[in-house]
C-alpha cells in the first residue's frame, strides 16, 4: 500500500508532509510514502507512477485536493486509488498551522489508509446470458416510434400491442394540428405510415392481442411471458413502458350536462363524429373540462387547447355558415403552435370567451349554455347545437407490466398517478432500472412531444443493455462496477433490504429470504444501511471499511478539551456544498470528522453506535433535501435515516446518553454556507453538552 | 458507415451535456464542444428550477461525474465548430479555440487572483464561477487581462499553468455525425422601446433577476434593485415582453409563464413582505407546473393582473411607472413599481449558415443526413423537454434514423 501527500494549494501550511509520512510510515507497516509539493504536476505524477510500479503497489492512498478535482490525473490502471481531501476539507477551511488543523489532517490519512485495507476493486457482475433485445409496451405512436428507433439502432424489438391493431389513440385523429411553417392548414394523420415502418422492419416483431402475463428477471436478462394465447415466452434486456392514456371520466362531469343529453361530446368523441363527417352548425368548446380542477384532475392536460383550436376547424371548414364558441380560461397554444392560435383568432365565426360553463341545458333541439364572462363579470347565454367538453388525460396503470417484483407489479408512481420522473434533469430516471416509461403514461402530452418521448426512453433502454453488458450500474453512478454482496448465513429474513430499496433490488422467498438482482441495482447502498445484521457489503463499500475508518481515529480524551464529532455526509450535494465552503475558504470546525458515503440511507446504525461507544461527543448525518420536492437521487434516502433514527434513539436510552448526540441534517448543493455553520454549531453544541462519557474506555 | 469515428455535440449546455453522456453510455466515443470555458450554459446562471425550485447544480453535478468518469467523452471547451465539410459517416469539421491561457495544470489554488491587479464589477481578470463547475480551473477575461505587460499572474502560479501569450488553435476532427445543441439567449428586451430596457436600471430581464437572486443566495445577501442597492417592495412582472407579438417574436417562448411564477414563489418565501404582481395576457403552465400557479394564487403577496403594460416611465421619486390595461376590470390604471421583471423571450443561438433554419430563426429538425439538431435551437422549451429531447437526439443519432 502507498501513501502520496501533496503539499502544494497551501496544503504544506497545515501539515508537515515530511513527519507526516514518516509518522504513518511508522505506524503502520509495508506502507509506502512520498511527499511532493506538487503532485499533480508532470515531475510529481512521474514521480508518483515510478513508486506505484517500483514497489508493485496495487492500493495508494493520496492525501491531496478533493476527489471532484484532478479526478483522471490519479486514475492507474489496477491500482486501487483512495483520494483523502486535506485541501477543501482541512486546509483551506481551517487555521494553517493550527495543531487541530494537523490532527484532523492527520485523521484523514489515517482513515483513508484503514480503508484502503479493507476494499478491493470490484470484480463486475454481468447477467450470464444477456438479451440484446427490448420489449416495447403499446403500439401508440410513442412505442411505435420507440420500435423503429430501437431496431434501426440494431436491437431486436418485441412490440407487444393489446388490440389488433397498431396506432393506438392516434388511429381516431381525424385531421392533426398543423406542424408545418405557418401552423395554418390542418394535416393528415401520418401514423399508418409511422406503423408500416415498424411492420416491416425486420427487427421489429409485432404481437398483437396480447398482454404481459408476466416479466421477471433483471435488466440483460428480463423474461417476459405474453398472454396471447400461445404462451409466447420473451428474453428482453430492457423495456419501454409505453401503455398511453385515457380520457378523464366524463361522467364526473354531469354539472356540464354530459350524460344528460346526447349533443355534449367529449374531444375524443368529437375526432371521430368529426371523421364520420357529423358536424352540427353551432359547437361549443368548453376547454379545461375536469382539469385545473383540484374536485377532478388539478394538472394540466397540455394537449387539449391544440386539439380544441384543430376541431374548431373541423367546424368551420364543414360549413361556411357554422359559428364556434371556446369557453377558456388560459389558451396555451406554446412555441410555435401560437400561430395556429392566431389564424383562429383571425376567424370571424369563432368566437373566444374567457370565462366557466356554469350550466348546460336542453332548449329544444339545442343547448342552452351558461357561461359567466370572466372578462365582462356577467353571465352570458348561448344557443349552440352541440357542446364539446375538453377533458384531459389519465395515465393507463402500469400495472399491466405484471412485474414479478417484490415490491408490486407496476411502476412507482408520482403524483397525480403518472409514472414519471421526480427529476427536472432526468426525465428518465426510473425507479425499475431497466424499464422505462414513455409518452402519455409518464406525464401527459401531444403527439409531437410523445414522439420525442419515445424516442429518448428507447436510447436509455439500449443504454442500459449496454451498461448491463459491461457490468456497470446506470444512471446517477455511471459506470459503478460494485454490486451488494450478501453474506447469507447471517441473515434473518428481517425484509428491510427487500423494503429499502427504492428500485426494487430485491425480490423474496415465501420466508422472506431477499433475492438480489444485481442487475436491477443502482448502487445507493440503501441496502447496506437497511440491514441490522450488517450482512450487506460492496467491495468497494461496506459495514467493515466504514468502521475501519471510524476506528482508525484516536479520539482524545476528556481532559484534551478536543471534542471530536462525525459527520456522514451524502457525497450527491453535501460534499460538493463541502467543497464550495472549501473554494471559498469559509471556516469548518476542526473537531469534525467528515466521512462521505453513498446516500445518506446508506448509513449502517451500527456506525454511530460505535463512534458513539468510541467516545465521540456526537454524530452528524447530513442528506439531500426529503420531502414533496425532495432532491436524493436515491428517492427516499434522507426520509430513512429519519425513520431509521427513531431506533437509534432507543439505543441512545440504553446507552445512557443525551438523544442530541445524534442529528441528521438535509442540505442543498448550494448550501455551503449553511452546512459549515450546521457542523460548526453542531459542534459548538456539543463541546456545550460536554464530554461523552465512553471517552477512554 | 465508419462505425468507429466518434459522434461530435455542438453545445456544451443542459442539452448538450445530456446528448453528450446519453450517447456515450451506450459506449460510443463523443466529442463535446462548449464556446464558453465551462459546460453548463444558461443553467449555470438559474437559481432554480421550476416547478421544484431546486438548484440545477445538483443535475450538473450529478452530469459532471458522469463525464469526469466516462473515458469515452472528449470535451473541448473554449471553443466553436468553424466548418462542417463531408456527409454523414465521415464528417470534416474545423473546431477554433481560444488560447488556453490557463491549462489543466490549474489546480484553482486562486494564488492567481490575490495578485490579479484588474477588477471589474467585483470580479477580477482572472476568475472562477462559484459552485459547481466544470472543468474546475480558473480562466483569464481577455478583454480586461493587461496581459504579458503585467503577468503577475504568470509569476506566482505554482504549477506553470497560466501562458498569457497562449495562441488560439484550429483542429479538425473526423466525426460520423453531430448533434446540434447550441441553445439559446434571451430576446433583447430593449427592442420593446416603451419598457426602456436599455436605460432604466430598474428594468431587468427575468434572467438577470434569476441572476440576481442566485448571487444573493450564493453570497447570502438580501435582494437590492440595481439603481440605488435599496430593497424594492413592489416588483412587476411582464409577461410576453416581446413574445406572442407580430412586430418582436410572434411565437410563445413556453417557458416565461413558469419562469415568472417559479421567481414570485421564490421571492414570497425569502421576502414575504415584497408584493409582486404579474401581468399577463395568459397563463401557460402545462401539466404539473399548474401547481406552482395554484400555490402562487394562495400565496398573498402575489397578485395576477390580465392586462398589457404599455409603457413604463420614471415617476420622480426614484420609482417607475407602469401604464396597464386591465382587461379584467376594463381599467386603465398607472402603478407605481420599484423593479420591472421583463419576462422576454427565448431566441435560438445559430452557428453555420450550412444548418437550415425554420421558422423564425429556428433551426429545423431535418437537417442533412448525419446532422441532428436538438433542444432549444429547434424551438422554445423548458429544462424538462431539452433533455428529453436531447436524449430523443442522442437516439436519433444512434439509430440514423430521424
Amino acid at each position: 500500500m502507498g501513501l502520496a501527500v501533496c503539499s502544494g494549494c497551501d496544503i504544506g501550511n497545515c501539515l508537515d508532509a515530511e513527519s507526516l509520512c514518516s509518522l504513518m510510515a511508522g505506524q503502520a507497516e509495508g506502507i509506502v510514502c512520498m511527499h511532493h509539493p506538487a503532485l499533480c504536476s508532470e515531475e510529481g505524477l512521474g514521480k508518483l507512477h515510478r513508486m506505484v510500479r517500483d514497489k508493485k503497489l496495487d492500493r495508494l492512498a493520496i492525501g491531496a485536493c478533493s476527489p471532484r478535482v484532478k479526478s483522471s490525473f490519479f486514475q492507474m490502471d489496477g491500482v486501487l486509488v483512495e483520494r483523502i481531501n486535506l485541501r477543501e476539507q482541512v486546509t483551506w477551511v481551517m487555521e494553517a498551522g493550527s495543531e487541530d488543523a494537523r490532527m484532523c489532517a492527520e485523521d484523514y490519512i489515517r482513515m483513508g489508509l484503514a480503508k484502503l485495507a479493507q476494499i478491493a476493486s470490484p470484480a463486475p457482475y454481468v447477467p450470464e446470458k444477456i438479451a440484446a433485445e427490448i420489449v416495447v409496451l403499446g403500439g401508440g405512436v410513442t412505442g411505435l416510434t420507440a420500435a423503429v428507433q430501437g431496431a434501426s439502432a440494431g436491437y431486436r424489438v418485441h412490440l407487444v400491442e393489446k388490440t389488433d391493431r397498431l396506432g393506438g389513440y392516434a388511429n381516431r385523429i381525424h385531421k392533426l394540428s398543423p406542424v408545418t411553417a405557418g401552423h395554418t392548414a390542418l394535416c393528415e394523420p401520418d401514423v399508418a405510415s409511422l406503423a408500416a415502418l415498424a411492420e416491416s422492419h425486420p427487427l421489429v416483431e409485432i404481437h398483437l392481442n396480447s398482454t404481459l402475463a408476466s416479466v421477471s428477471g433483471e435488466p440483460g436478462n428480463f423474461t417476459v411471458e405474453l398472454d396471447d394465447g400461445a404462451g409466447t415466452v420473451l428474453r428482453a434486456g430492457s423495456l419501454v413502458v409505453a401503455s398511453g392514456w385515457k380520457p378523464y371520466d366524463p361522467s364526473r362531469l354531469q354539472t356540464l350536462g354530459y350524460g344528460s343529453t346526447g349533443q355534449v361530446k367529449t374531444l375524443e368523441e368529437f375526432e371521430q363524429f368529426a371523421g364520420e363527417g357529423k358536424i352540427p352548425e353551432r359547437v361549443l368548446f368548453m376547454l379545461c373540462a375536469g382539469s385545473r380542477d383540484k374536485d377532478h384532475l388539478p394538472y394540466c392536460s397540455a394537449y387539449c387547447c391544440g386539439a380544441a383550436l384543430k376541431q374548431a376547424l373541423y367546424v368551420r371548414e364543414s360549413n361556411p355558415g357554422s359559428e364556434v364558441y371556446i369557453v377558456y380560461r388560459d389558451i396555451r397554444t406554446t412555441g410555435f403552435q401560437e400561430d395556429f392560435y392566431r389564424s383562429v383568432q383571425s376567424d370571424e365565426a369563432i368566437f373566444m370567451t374567457r370565462g366557466q360553463v356554469e350550466s348546460v341545458r336542453q332548449s329544444g333541439q339545442a343547448l342552452e349554455v351558461t357561461v359567466l364572462d370572466s372578462s365582462l363579470g356577467e353571465r352570458i347565454r348561448l344557443e349552440t347545437d352541440m357542446v364539446v367538453l375538453a377533458t384531459g388525460m389519465v395515465p393507463s396503470t402500469t400495472t399491466d407490466l405484471n412485474l414479478q417484483y417484490r415490491l408490486g407489479k407496476g411502476l412507482p408512481e408520482l403524483k397525480y398517478a403518472f409514472s414519471d420522473s421526480h427529476f427536472i434533469c432526468f426525465p428518465y430516471e426510473t425507479r425499475r432500472t431497466g424499464i422505462y416509461a414513455a409518452g402519455t403514461v409518464r406525464a401527459p402530452m401531444d403527439i409531437e412531444s410523445s414522439r420525442e418521448d419515445g424516442a429518448g426512453a428507447m436510447l436509455k433502454a439500449i443504454q442500459c443493455i449496454e451498461c448491463v453488458s459491461r457490468g456497470e450500474s446506470v444512471h446517477p453512478r455511471t459506470g459503478d462496477r460494485s454490486w451488494p454482496e450478501l453474506y447469507m448465513e447471517r441473515c434473518t429474513d428481517c425484509k428491510r433490504c427487500t423494503e429499502e430499496c427504492p428500485f426494487g433490488s430485491y425480490d423474496e422467498t415465501e420466508k422472506g429470504t431477499p433475492l438480489p438482482n444485481p442487475a436491477r441495482c443502482r448502487r445507493c447502498g440503501i441496502c447496506v444501511g437497511s440491514c441490522p445484521e450488517r450482512v450487506i457489503s460492496f467491495a468497494d463499500f461496506s459495514i467493515q471499511s466504514i468502521s475501519a475508518m471510524i476506528k482508525a481515529i484516536p479520539v482524545p480524551d476528556e481532559f484534551a478539551e478536543k471534542p471530536r464529532i462525525l459527520v456522514f455526509v451524502c457525497e450527491n450535494d453535501a460534499y460538493p456544498a463541502l467543497d464550495t465552503a472549501g473554494m471559498k475558504r469559509l471556516k469548518l470546525t476542526p473537531y469534525a470528522r467528515i466521512i462521505p458515503v453513498r446516500c445518506l440511507g446508506s448509513v449502517n446504525s451500527v456506525w454511530i453506535k460505535d463512534a458513539l461507544a468510541q467516545g465521540f461527543d456526537g454524530v452528524l448525518l447530513i442528506g439531500c433535501m426529503p420531502g414533496d420536492d425532495y432532491q436524493c437521487h436515491f428517492i427516499h434516502g434522507s426520509e430513512l435515516t429519519e425513520k431509521r433514527g427513531e431506533n437509534l434513539g432507543e439505543a441512545l436510552r440504553t446507552m445512557m446518553l443525551e438523544p442530541e448526540r445524534i442529528r441528521t441534517r438535509f442540505v442543498e448543493i448550494t448550501g455551503h454556507h449553511e452546512i459549515c455553520k450546521m457542523i460548526n454549531e453542531y459542534a459548538e453544541a456539543m463541546e456545550a453538552l460536554g464530554p461523552n462519557p465512553y471517552k477512554g474506555m | 458507415m465508419n462505425r468507429s469515428l466518434p459522434i461530435l455535440i455542438i453545445g456544451g449546455g443542459i442539452g448538450g451535456i445530456t446528448a453528450a453522456l446519453e450517447v456515450a453510455e451506450t459506449g460510443r466515443e463523443v466529442i463535446l464542444v462548449e464556446k464558453a470555458p465551462y459546460l453548463g450554459g444558461n443553467v449555470t446562471g438559474f437559481n432554480n428550477y421550476f416547478p421544484k425550485r431546486c438548484p440545477p447544480t445538483c443535475g450538473l453535478e450529478i452530469n459532471f461525474r458522469r463525464i469526469r468518469s466516462n473515458p469515452r467523452i472528449t470535451c473541448i471547451v473554449g471553443s466553436e465548430v468553424t466548418d462542417i465539410r463531408g456527409k454523414e459517416g465521415d464528417f470534416r469539421v474545423q473546431v477554433r479555440s481560444v488560447p488556453e491561457m490557463i491549462n489543466d495544470r490549474c489546480t484553482s489554488c486562486g494564488k492567481c487572483v490575490e495578485v490579479c491587479p484588474v477588477e471589474r464589477q467585483g470580479s477580477k481578470a482572472v476568475c472562477i464561477p462559484e459552485g459547481v463547475v466544470f472543468p474546475a480551473k480558473y480562466t483569464i477575461d481577455p478583454q480586461i487581462c493587461l496581459g504579458e505587460a503585467c503577468g503577475k499572474c504568470v509569476n506566482v502560479c505554482p504549477c506553470d499553468a497560466i501562458h498569457l501569450d497562449a495562441d488560439p488553435s484550429v483542429e479538425e476532427y473526423r466525426v460520423k455525425c453531430m448533434i446540434v445543441a447550441t441553445g439559446w439567449h434571451l430576446y433583447d428586451a430593449s427592442r420593446i422601446e416603451n419598457y426602456h430596457y436599455r436605460d432604466e436600471p430598474d428594468v431587468i430581464t427575468s434572467l438577470e433577476f434569476e441572476q440576481l437572486l442566485s448571487e444573493n443566495r450564493m453570497r447570502q445577501e438580501k435582494l437590492s434593485r440595481p439603481s440605488d442597492g435599496k430593497m424594492p417592495s413592489r416588483i412587476a412582472f411582464i409577461q410576453c415582453a416581446g413574445s406572442r407579438d407580430l412586430n418582436h417574436l410572434p411565437y410563445c417562448s413556453a417557458v416565461c409563464c413558469s419562469v415568472s411564477i417559479k421567481q414570485a414563489l421564490t421571492l414570497a418565501d425569502l421576502h414575504p413582505e415584497i408584493r409582486t404582481e404579474i401581468f399577463y395576457i395568459d397563463l401557460r403552465l402545462s401539466g404539473r407546473n399548474e401547481d406552482m400557479l395554484v400555490l402562487a394564487r394562495q400565496t398573498p403577496s402575489i397578485t395576477f393582473t390580465r392586462g398589457k403594460v404599455g409603457r413604463i416611465s420614471r415617476d420622480g421619486e426614484g420609482g417607475l411607472l407602469l401604464e396597464v390595461e386591465d382587461m379584467q376590470a376594463s381599467v386603465r390604471r398607472r402603478d407605481p413599481f420599484d423593479l420591472v421583471v421583463l419576462a422576454a423571450g427565448l431566441v435560438p443561438n445559430r452557428i453555420l449558415p450550412v444548418l437550415e433554419t425554420g421558422e423564425y430563426g429556428f433551426y429545423t429538425e431535418k437537417q442533412a443526413p448525419g446532422i441532428y439538431v436538438a433542444a432549444t435551437c429547434k424551438r422554445p422549451m423548458d429544462v424538462s423537454s431539452t433533455v428529453k429531447d436531447a436524449t430523443a437526439s442522442a437516439m436519433k443519432a444512434i439509430s440514423g434514423t430521424v
